[in-house]
């Protein structure tokens, strides 16, 4: 969908976050984030103030101008928070209006009984109720959700997926799910719906992107409790400043109090605006960030729990390595020269429209430079079959077999030949190594073995060995015997492994883990894969996978991809990291805000205190005005990190902790003072104050 | 020079005592059978049958609470009740009458708390009958009840899966019979010995060799007080309690009277304090955690206390501008020797202001009031950091371990993983009441602070004019609303306004710490453990302790700075 779809254009996006930064002024939408409700209460008695300063009843001795220009300050803070969070959902609500044009009301055409040959009924596809079953023919919209009971065709997904390709959708098995929106290009299918109108994949879909459902993840609450919780300390220290400063006075017997100005500007610049102001930009932002990767999270929780997993549940095939088993090897026995194996093999293998046929083929080509096209024209191809287990070629006479080396051992015995014993030793040795070794005769007699191998995917091991960093056990599942899936886990260096895996072993090892207090991520996408989906704290489902399996998952990824189970992790981590930088960046600023506005404030009443405003500010005002103005633009300067995320990089913890502090902690310190200083000297040249 | 060598072999007593005593606490706390405990142990069981307590039936979080709740409240009702009728109570030989009820008020909420705040001078205004029955009971009673919720919310921390976080009668008893008697009674002894007063005599009458006229009187006796005052004490510094028997408390020469009582009341102030850490690091399974929040407590104690020497040795500037020679020598201590005693000098001085108000005892050996307005600003931050740098017996360890939370939950963010403190997961539970924790002291002194300074009463409380005035009142609630009790000696507390407001100040900075402590007891005992790993943020580092010590710095500083700003910081200022 993002893929494909076409982007809206910035300006747009742009035009329409400000339309909404202002929508987003109304206060009930902002009590909803305490710090920036203050801000907003703020800047409304400050304009209050400044009005009454304007038409000459003022409640306060400070130049209208300069209470206006604070005001004015304060409603921009206000505006440039509303403006993050817009942008934020500028995108997901683009992608969620291309979405909604897909669904425009479709016919269903529904069954009065669940046969291909029963009447139907034309009725619109909002009628449908769960259970009903409809007929979908080729150039039809599947009208919605369902799972197939009968028929197998190709279906066009792109409305959700992106990817023009088609894809094969069938009654049982693991593809059994069709999806609302989505169009028939071939054939007929018989759906039983899965779900009422407005509950759909596309409508959940929709309102996800859109963020309209989005609630706070447990993390974003406990941290906005911490804010809330400085604000109210905040809150208290302004404002018991004014009796403090009405005591000072007058028991300085000189000087002024504080004015509410001051004192409004200090408490927007204590409370913690940064990340107060842009804490949902970065929640939206994290979704969207999924979202471009085409994965759906069915909940804010999960995305978050993806930063905490402990241990990642990987299928070997497709994940770890590349599908299929591959050849690698022939090993001749009985003194047969290896060129003729090859040939013989290649032969063998040349109906063998399987991966591992086709990469016998390759092998014996690559190695020996060997085609046997040409002689295969006449030949008569026996396939695999369960009665024989085997599969092999027939041709003049020549009959050539290949297969499991017990079943190849049966043969050749039963055409009175032996096994050699170096035959037993090449398939032990290969079997040893992890391989599967395949027995090739020749008109009953054992010419050879040839290695298959799982080949890893370039890359994996140095991925596992990140997470590894990162302290992210992985543990590969794989329905292979134990000997097999030990090779191959050290091949790959995962963590551990689950050989010969059932659904059931998934499901206790899922649980084993837990019970250890670990958190288990997971992908799958069969129906027999859905309880541990369910069981797991992160679960991925394949998109091309069962309706069960995408309902009991948390996430859906659109391309299907199994090892981008790693990616959501790291967006996980990167969301919460971005959220605790900011809160340090907030936080330490506030010590150079002080430094800029307390002299400042308090310069009418105890002028020695001008000692401490060693940035050197030109005048009260202009240091006090500058503090704001900071407060105000750093929240824009840091829309783009909040949107993009802090950098993630798989390294330990405690490195990790060392690297934010030093960058959001320590600059969060140092970077107000520059920056208060040169507001000042901007004031000061343009002759602002 | 001198100075700091003495301050330097007290650090390193104070280590060597505390790490032992804090292994010992822990296998008390745990139930273990240690030779203490197998010798005592008939009498606790005896306690036990008494008061028809099962010592073996453990309590869930609220259970924990009601019982110190009802405890506690029971002890400030005794407490008052002995004020106001210690005219009909025995060992009253001075023959005082009812204490007037605002202040029997604030002081029975002053000694429930933990708090010791003195409004009252001990030996004008109490029987003796009161200060051994009411406050020195008190003494051991409210010190148990901050330990016991420490090690009840250790128990939260280092078991899994269950409600339960202790039996608060056993934790109780343990910390009394076990812990606090036997050491009480060992350093009164000791304090005995250096010349200390335990005796039931009235005051005693001098006849005075060099007669002196008041006005038109001709005054020749002098009345010296005495009393029961070593057991007091005793228990005084060692449960960071400081309320002390004479009104000028350990700068009394029978409070306090040699350099080695001295040093012991010092060791006695931080060693429970310090030794909790060790008790915390064994309890939890991991004594490199107990280390690190240890060596959080010491980095701040130092800088502090480097602060607060150095301030005093500086002497006076008005001073100096007048030609007098403020210089340590051989034959002067030098620096600002006015409201200290000439036996103890500006180190032992200045160390015990910093230690007594660095752990919430309260106790002085020489008047914080007169102190240069730096020297007197680093016991009035350590108050305001909320009690945390050592503090209360139990209380500094707790306040400590939610300042970590909120540590941990920022940090945690940063390494982008739910943040964990010891395996714990920290929730929004814990954030909210970890943040209570944090909230309720600075903002019970700042707002009362604000009300006092508006009012007349308030105002009159004040002996001083100008930024030090306000000073005397900052200083005032922030020793009450952090349960410290020191007082800066200028601070007139005469009216009600004072002993009523103070008294709300001690209960809300006690209970509502209290009850949240054990709520995140409560609520961390119920969460599993999860096991530690690369992705794991360590809290035992160097790298942790600085950033624990910057959020309990920023958190205390950014609530105090514009207060302080007011009053210290512009006096020090103006010299």
């Amino acid at each position: 969908m993002s893929k494909k779809s076409k982007p809206t254009p910035k300006k747009e996006l742009y035009r329409r976050a400000l339309r909404d930064a202002v929508i987003k002024l109304n206060p009930r939408h902002l009590l909803r984030n305490p710090v920036m409700f203050i801000v907003e209460i703020s800047s409304i008695l400050l304009t209050v103030l400044w009005l009454l300063a304007v038409v000459g009843r003022p409640l306060e001795n400070d130049p209208p101008a300069f209470i206006g220009a604070i005001a004015a300050w304060l409603w921009f803070t206000v505006l440039f928070a509303n403006f993050a969070e817009a942008l934020a959902e500028g995108r997901g609500k683009a992608q969620a209006d291309a979405l909604r044009r897909t669904r425009t009301e479709t016919p269903a055409k529904k069954l009065r009984q669940p046969v291909r040959t029963a009447v139907y009924d034309t009725i619109p596809s909002t009628d449908l109720r769960q259970g009903d079953v409809v007929l979908v023919e080729a150039g039809d919209v599947i009208p919605a959700d369902g799972e197939i009971i009968e028929g197998i065709a190709a279906v066009d997904e792109s409305a959700v997926t992106g990817e023009s390709a088609p894809v094969v959708r069938e009654s049982g098995g693991d593809r059994s799910a069709v999806t609302g929106g989505t169009r028939l290009i071939s054939d007929w299918l018989l759906v039983q719906i899965t779900s009422n109108p407005g509950e759909g994949f596309l409508d959940r879909m929709i309102s996800l992107v859109e963020g309209a459902k989005r609630q706070k993840t447990p993390n974003e609450i406990a941290l906005t409790i911490l804010l809330a919780g400085f604000t109210i300390i905040f809150l208290v220290v302004t404002a018991t400043l004014l009796p403090f400063s009405l005591y000072s006075a007058q028991a300085a017997g000189q000087g002024q109090a504080v004015t509410v100005t001051a004192l409004v500007a200090l408490l927007v610049c204590l409370i913690p605006t940064t990340i107060g102001g842009l804490l949902n930009a970065i929640g939206i932002a994290g979704m969207d960030r999924l979202i471009q990767r085409n994965v759906l999270a069915m909940s804010g929780r999960a995305v978050e729990a993806a930063g905490d997993v402990d241990v990642l549940l990987l299928d070997k095939t497709g994940t770890i390595t590349l599908g299929n088993r591959q050849a690698v090897e022939f090993i001749p026995v009985n003194g047969t020269p290896p060129k003729q194996l090859a040939e013989l093999t290649q032969l063998a293998s040349l109906a063998d429209e399987t991966p591992e046929g086709r990469s016998i083929v390759a092998l014996a080509e690559k190695k020996f430079g060997v085609q046997a096209n040409g002689r295969a024209a006449a030949a008569e191809f026996i396939p695999f079959s369960a009665q024989t287990r085997m599969s092999g070629i027939n041709l003049n006479g020549e009959a050539i077999r290949k297969g499991a080396p017990d079943t190849i051992a049966a043969y050749v015995q039963a055409q009175g030949h032996t096994i050699p014993g170096e035959m037993e030793t090449a398939v032990a040795q290969i079997a040893r190594t992890g391989g599967t070794p395949l027995a090739v005769a020749h008109n009953g007699r054992a010419i050879g073995v040839v290695h298959l191998k799982d080949v890893v995917k370039p890359g994996i091991r140095e991925r596992f060995g990140q997470l590894r960093q990162m302290g992210i056990k992985t543990v590969m599942i794989t329905g292979d015997n134990p000997l097999t899936a030990a090779a191959i886990a050290v091949e790959a260096g995962v963590d551990d492994f689950l050989a010969e895996a059932t659904p059931e072993a998934k499901l206790k090892l899922i649980r084993e883990q837990q019970s250890k207090g670990y958190l288990v991520a997971m992908t799958g996408d069969g129906t027999n894969d859905a309880p541990a989906l369910a069981q797991a704290d992160v679960a991925v489902a394949m998109n091309s996978g069962t309706q069960p399996a995408r309902e009991a998952a948390n996430m859906v990824d659109l391309d299907s991809d199994p090892t981008k189970l790693i990616e959501i992790v790291e967006i996980g981590k990167q969301l919460l990291m971005t959220r605790g930088s900011l809160t340090t960046f907030s936080i330490a600023n506030d010590v150079a805000k002080y430094f800029a506005i307390i002299p400042a404030a308090f310069a009418a009443t105890y002028p020695a205190l001008t000692v401490l405003n060693f940035m050197q500010l030109a005048t009260p005002q202009s240091a006090i005005l500058s503090a704001v103005i900071f407060n105000a633009l750093i929240i824009m300067a840091l829309v783009p990190l909040a949107l993009r995320g802090v950098p993630y990089r798989p390294v330990p913890a405690a490195q990790l902790l060392r690297d934010n502090l030093l960058i959001y902690g320590l600059g969060g310190l140092l970077v107000p003072f520059v920056g208060i200083k040169l507001i000042d000297l901007l004031l000061v040249t343009l002759g602002l104050v | 020079m001198n100075g700091w060598l003495q301050i330097t072999f007290y650090l390193l007593a104070l280590l060597l005592l505390a790490w032992p005593l804090g292994l010992f606490m822990a296998r008390v706390y745990q139930g273990e059978r240690v030779w203490l405990v197998r010798w005592l142990r008939p009498l606790e069981n005896g306690f036990y049958r008494l008061a028809g307590v099962n010592p073996e039936a453990e309590m869930g979080w609220r259970a924990y609470a009601a019982a110190l709740l009802v405890f506690n409240g029971l002890g400030l009702l005794v407490v008052y009740l002995l004020q106001r009728l210690q005219g009909w109570l025995p060992l009253n030989p001075q023959g005082f009458t009812a204490v007037p009820t605002p202040l029997a008020f604030n002081t029975a909420v002053s000694f429930a708390s933990n708090t010791n705040w003195q409004f009252y001078g001990g030996e004008t205004t109490m029987s003796y009958f009161t200060q051994m029955v009411g406050l020195t009971v008190q003494n051991f009673l409210s010190a148990a009840t901050g330990m016991a919720v420490l090690v009840a919310l250790i128990r939260g921390l280092a078991r899994q899966r269950v409600s339960a976080i202790g039996n608060f009668w056993v934790d109780l008893t343990h910390s009394v019979l076990y812990i606090l008697l036997p050491l009480a009674l060992l350093l009164a002894l000791l304090l005995v010995s250096q010349g200390v007063v335990q005796t039931f005599l009235p005051p005693q009458t001098a006849v005075l060799l060099d007669p002196i006229f008041e006005g038109d009187e001709h005054i020749t006796t002098q009345h010296i007080a005495v009393g029961p005052a070593a057991s007091q004490i005793a228990i005084k510094q060692l449960g960071t309690n400081g309320g002390g028997f004479f009104n000028v408390n350990s700068a009394h020469p029978f409070e306090n009277p040699t350099p080695l009582s001295n040093f012991l009341e010092l060791l006695a102030i931080l060693l429970i304090p310090a030794a909790l850490c060790a008790t915390f690091g064994e309890m939890v399974g991991d004594r490199r955690q107990g280390v690190a929040l240890l060596a959080v407590m010491l980095i701040v104690f130092v800088g502090f206390l480097g602060t607060a020497v150095w301030a005093e040795q500086s002497g006076n500037p008005r001073l100096a501008a007048l030609g007098i020679d403020q210089t340590a020598s051989a034959s002067q201590p030098g620096g600002n020797m006015e409201g200290k005693e000439t036996r103890f000098g500006i180190a032992n001085s200045a160390l015990w202001a910093t230690a007594t108000t660095a752990a919430s005892n309260g106790s002085v050996n020489s008047m914080h009031d007169s102190y240069t307005p730096l020297g007197g600003l680093a016991p009035l931050l350590l108050m305001q950091l909320g009690e945390v740098i050592f503090g209360g017996v139990g209380s500094g360890l707790y306040g400590l371990l939610a300042f970590a939370i909120v540590a941990v939950f920022v940090a945690g963010l940063m390494v982008g993983r739910t943040p964990e403190y010891l395996g714990k997961k920290i929730e929004t539970f814990e954030m909210k009441m970890a943040t209570l924790v944090i909230l309720i002291p600075p903002l019970v002194v700042l707002l009362l602070t604000a009300v006092a300074v508006s009012l007349t009463a308030g105002q009159s409380g004040a002996t001083n004019p100008g930024p030090h005035g306000f000073s005397q009142i900052l200083y005032a609630f922030s020793s009450m609303g952090n349960n410290n009790g020191s007082a800066f000696a200028g601070i007139n507390g005469s009216h009600p306004f004072y002993a009523y407001s103070g008294g709300l100040a001690m209960l809300l900075a006690r209970y509502w710490l209290i009850l949240p402590i054990l709520a995140i007891a409560g609520s961390l005992a119920a969460k599993q453990k999860i096991p530690t790993g690369a992705g794991t943020l360590p809290t035992h580092t160097p790298l942790f302790v600085v950033w624990l010590i910057v959020i309990i710095i920023v958190v205390g500083a950014l609530s105090f700075l514009p207060a302080l700003a007011l009053g210290p910081i512009v006096e020090q200022l103006s010299l």
